[in-house]
């Protein structure tokens, strides 16, 4: 593994890139620009960015006209401001479809000490019951860029979730990553863990733990929320039994709700959820922030061993 | 480019297109007369003199852009996309009808609708984003927005008059149809807006007022604006809610009831004499 990287990095360095080769990119941000690292795109495009004041629902809606004229507007703002425009989304992005990229930086519980108020752990939940939208969770800097790529490579609605710490590198640059696909980073044989997102380094750490336990467990990462990979999930489950889903994000519609709305369906697999339950947090070193609310690599391994041991009962 | 109509005849269509608005909603059996009524003549001023646009290529590039903010005057909108040649004047019969493009607000998968909108607030914003857009693209075209009175209390019209005059966009006009009444009371009653022409002024705008229900006043106060360089300008047009039926002007009750027979009966022989 190389350095660690954090997302917003290589969100800013890849708009630059971006805006290179697309001159219909335009960025807006509502006065966070520093530190969701948009500034990049804003020194290098300065024509092309718009700085909009704190003013999300205004920022949606400008990004949307843009959108008719064949701009690629990609909008910048934290991950618990990202929401706050829901109804301006909900009219002049997701329903008509225009093709605005709504980005949310500071997810989950690791937003540098600013507390309940700058925690979005609701953030899939909300996004992906919205027709017409896709939602893109990356798991790595280089997954960061690779999702852009191919988001704006299609016309429509999309929210990116990033998270704001420097986190593990887990692809290489030739990796190919496709909208709307999960993969397999680990085959197993005794259960499957399923992550999205920034939990996906965790996932990783908790499957090298139950494999010195001796539990073959298969890691499926799920960056696309929605459209949803059914047929790698069912394929899975149907693999391995039970399923263990791993969260950033609180446990009630996100990657969680989502697993579990396809199992049941189409191939009902005892499963459980690790993530966020159902509470808001509060501000703490990220560590113990992870370890309260109950989504450390450990926390992983160890719902996957308690309830392999009683399923297997 | 075909003729233009004259200010007289701009004036007759506005009472065209109150009278098939009214049928509209009379079969359809829902929409918002009130506040389609108020506008007639903006409506009537902007599609046939002040926009430049060919409705037989909806999406030209270079057509200047429309949005109705206030979503629920949809009904009088598609009317006069219809007498504009957008759409036959058979598809007004489907409105609010399963499948219709012509839904309970504006949805721009309709030919000549150019921003969806519906919930209260949101339409001025979209306006940037295309008169930023033209900037960018080095187009001449003009952006319209015609917003409600009602409608200005929600916040995002002040984060967007803000954002509008700070960006220096003078390819942009907003219109604000100053009937005094909203849903549930006369503004005065409901929540107040107090001093909105000071305020538009506060906010870095060119402020014109004009009589709502005359051509010749609503085209002078859009050409006056239309000269002022580096801001943007917003028309204050003194309207009546319900205009042309007398049960219906300036009471509250007309804002989203369609009428019933004997009211129908009414309204249109009130419509069909006056201008």
């Amino acid at each position: 593994m190389s350095e660690p990287i954090a997302m917003r990095e290589a969100f800013g360095q890849t708009l630059v890139a971006l805006g290179k080769r697309l001159p219909d990119l335009v960025v807006l941000d509502a006065d966070l620009a520093p530190a969701t690292r948009a500034v990049l795109f804003a020194q290098a495009f300065p024509e092309r960015f718009f700085q909009v004041g704190i003013a999300e629902q205004n920022m949606i809606g400008i990004a949307a006209g843009l959108s008719t004229l064949g701009f690629i507007p990609f909008t910048s703002t934290f991950a618990c401001f990202a929401k706050r425009n829901l109804d301006q989304i909900r009219i002049v992005v997701a329903q008509p479809r225009n093709n605005v990229k709504i980005t949310g930086h500071y997810s989950g519980l690791l937003a540098g000490k600013t507390g309940k108020t700058h925690l979005a752990v609701q953030d899939m939940a909300i996004m992906r019951s919205m027709p017409n939208m896709t939602v893109i969770a990356p798991a790595d800097g280089v997954e960061v860029e690779k999702a852009m790529e191919a988001l704006v490579a299609v016309h429509g609605p999309a929210y990116l979730r990033l998270a704001r710490d420097p986190s593990p590198v887990i692809f290489d640059t030739s990796y190919r990553f496709e909208i709307g696909r999960a993969l397999r980073l680990r085959e197993g044989t005794d259960l499957t863990l399923i992550s999205t997102g920034i939990q996906t380094s965790r996932t990783l750490q908790a499957a090298d733990m139950l494999q010195a336990q001796g539990i073959s467990a298969l890691l499926l990462h799920v960056p696309t929320l929605k459209p949803l990979d059914a047929d790698a999930i069912i394929a899975a489950a149907e693999q391995t039994g039970l399923v263990v889903t791993a969260e950033e994000h609180s446990i009630l519609g996100g990657l969680g709700g989502a697993i579990a709305e396809v199992l049941c369906e189409h191939r009902p697999t005892p499963l459980v959820r690790v993530g966020v339950h159902d509470v808001y947090a509060e501000s703490a070193p990220n560590d113990e922030l992870l370890e309260k609310y109950g989504v450390t690599a450990r926390h992983v391994a160890e719902a996957a061993r308690s309830h392999l041991a009683k399923w297997r009962r | 480019m075909e003729e233009l109509l004259t200010v007289a005849e701009i004036q007759e269509a506005a009472g065209r297109l109150r009278r098939r608005t009214l049928e509209m909603i009379w079969h359809a059996q829902a929409g918002h007369p009130g506040g389609s009524f108020s506008v007639a003549e903006i409506l009537a001023c902007m599609y046939f003199r002040i926009l430049r646009v060919e409705p037989s290529k909806p999406d030209w590039p270079d057509r200047d852009r429309f949005i109705l903010s206030k979503g629920h005057a949809a009904p009088i909108y598609y009317v006069t996309l219809a007498e504009r040649g957008y759409f036959p004047p058979e598809t007004l019969a489907t409105y609010d009808q399963l499948n219709s493009i012509l839904q309970g607000h504006p949805d721009m998968h309709t030919p000549g609708v150019d921003m969806s909108s519906g919930s209260l607030g949101q339409g001025l914003s979209p306006g940037i984003g295309i008169a930023l857009g033209a900037r960018l693209r080095k187009k001449d075209f003009h952006v319209y927005v015609l917003l409600g009175d009602g409608e200005i209390q929600e916040g995002q019209v002040w984060e967007a008059a803000m954002a509008a005059s700070a960006f220096g966009l003078d390819n942009l006009t907003a219109i604000v149809d100053w009937n005094r009444i909203q849903l549930t009371d006369f503004l005065e009653k409901a929540m107040p807006l107090g001093p909105v022409a000071e305020k538009w002024r506060a906010f870095g705008w060119e402020v014109r007022e004009c009589d709502g229900h005359e051509v010749i006043s609503i085209l002078a106060g859009i050409e006056e604006l239309q000269r002022v360089k580096g801001q943007p300008g917003v028309l204050l047009a003194h309207t009546i809610k319900g205009k042309g039926v007398s049960f219906m002007e300036d009471n509250p009750a007309w804002h989203a009831k369609p009428p019933n027979e004997q009211e129908y009966l009414q309204a249109k022989a009130e419509l069909a004499v006056r201008r």
